[in-house]
């Protein structure tokens, strides 16, 4: 279908764009990459009054790093971020998801920042936030705020974002040395959004992992930081007994609901191979 | 709803029009411009037929609006067939049969022109992955993957 009518209003500048959202409410929607909004939109999901487009914003997309952290800016588009050298130096998983989100030519429109302010919880990015222990930075009238990514997702499609304010970037700590990491996910079709999917973090040495993350994401309403399967692998080699106390954690970890796609309990099952695939592929 | 002045530069020439803010980049170029080459298929991203390029970059055109596009580059494939660049593709989904009735053709050559141009060396398995974002409901996909191939083929052979 076509999208129902709408105005447009493209700010220069972040006060202006918060003058907009304070003068429209909930009439207003921010405009990224419009990947999802677009889509939403054509399916007459919602009807916005306003769409604020915020790719003319100054400042806000493009890959930084100090040595200790990487920004991402939040207009960064999703194939920046695949082809980024510091991305793939400093933050592979996020190099490793990237070819899992949707296809080449939306990849080339939607953004780091959409992806997040949707928080779909099949997601990639949101996932890989949580993994990698992501801060957010947010900006409003008021100035900016940081949340960490673990306490940004609060439900389906529900978020710490408030009503005027956007997401400007993010921030990740780079993993120290010895670090490894490894995105897998399961979907019917390459680039549908996962079935189930696992964002892995460790250091490995000598055969054992610690500071281990893993976060799943189609499991539950939001990506799921999966803590109790992480600690029964943390100092330990991931051998077969391990992984599957691992897996075994995972029904506390997780709350995957049914649908087309299979029911919780066949979810569940899903997330276990993956976890079990990606402790051994961070242990190789 | 108010209308935009918008120019967008399509197939290398400026065109500007008055838009509604709702109207799509992908109806801009078949309603507004007559270029009705690219299709319009799912209208939600899906099936890949309204690819276009932005900028030198595939897109959905049913996932952009026109006033998203002022003042940047639009190549259709009115464009690009006619400066022979899709020449070798064109050819090859001839002779492979990768086309029944032709309407998913447009965006799959637009997809598979990318491919090319980004990996060059893509297995059979890759170019099925790459070419997962565009649905034909007619070939089957085998003769589209073929001739892909077939192309990739003859530039490692030139």
């Amino acid at each position: 279908m076509k999208a129902p009518s709408f105005a447009y209003a493209k700010p220069r500048s972040l006060d202006e764009t918060f003058e907009l959202l304070a003068r429209h409410g909930e009439g207003a929607k921010l405009l990224a990459g419009g990947q999802t909004l677009l889509a939403t939109l054509n399916m007459r999901l919602s009807s916005p009054a306003i769409l604020i487009d915020i790719t003319g914003l100054p400042g806000l997309a493009g890959i930084t790093t100090d040595g200790r952290t990487v920004r991402i800016g939040a207009l960064t588009r999703h194939r920046e971020i695949e082809r980024s050298p510091i991305v793939a130096a400093e933050l592979p998983l996020l190099a490793q998801a990237a070819p899992h989100i949707a296809h080449v030519a939306i990849r080339n429109a939607g953004t780091l920042g959409g992806s997040l302010a949707h928080a779909d919880p099949a997601a990639e990015w949101p996932g890989c936030c949580v993994a990698l222990d992501a801060t957010l930075v947010l900006a409003s009238g008021k100035g900016e705020r940081r949340v960490k990514a673990r306490e940004f997702f609060k439900g389906l499609f529900d978020t710490a974002l408030g009503a005027e304010e956007l997401i400007v970037a993010v921030e990740f700590p780079v993993p120290g040395k010895g670090h490894r990491s490894a995105f897998l996910e399961l979907a019917r079709r390459h680039g549908d959004y996962a079935i189930v999917g696992v964002a892995a973090v460790a250091k490995a040495s000598g055969g054992t992992l610690s500071e281990v993350a893993l976060a799943f994401i189609g499991a539950g309403p939001t990506p799921m930081l999966a803590r109790r399967a992480a600690a029964a692998v943390e100092g330990r080699a991931p051998a077969a007994e391990t992984i599957a106390a691992a897996q075994a954690a995972l029904a506390q970890d997780l709350a995957p609901t049914g649908d087309l796609n299979g029911s919780p309990a066949t979810k569940l099952h899903l997330a276990r191979v993956l976890c079990g695939r990606a402790l051994a592929q961070l242990a190789a | 709803m108010d209308t935009i002045e918008t120019t967008i530069i399509v197939n290398g020439t400026p065109v500007t029009r008055r838009v509604a803010p709702r109207r799509h980049l992908i109806d801009f170029l078949r309603e507004d411009v007559g270029l009705t080459g690219s299709h319009v298929g799912c209208e939600h991203g899906v099936c890949g037929a309204c690819t276009v390029r932005v900028d030198g970059e595939i897109v959905r055109g049913c996932l952009m609006l026109a006033v998203q596009a002022n003042g940047r580059k639009v190549d259709t494939i009115e464009g690009l067939s006619d400066s022979g660049e899709l020449a070798a593709l064109q050819q090859a989904f001839h002779q492979h049969n990768a086309l029944q009735c032709g309407f998913c053709t447009p965006g799959m050559l637009l997809a598979a022109q990318d491919l090319v141009r980004t990996h060059p060396a893509a297995s059979r398995e890759e170019i099925r992955a790459f070419m997962s974002g565009n649905y034909c409901r007619c070939t089957g996909y085998h003769a589209i993957v073929d001739a892909v191939e077939a192309v990739l083929d003859a530039r490692r052979a030139a």
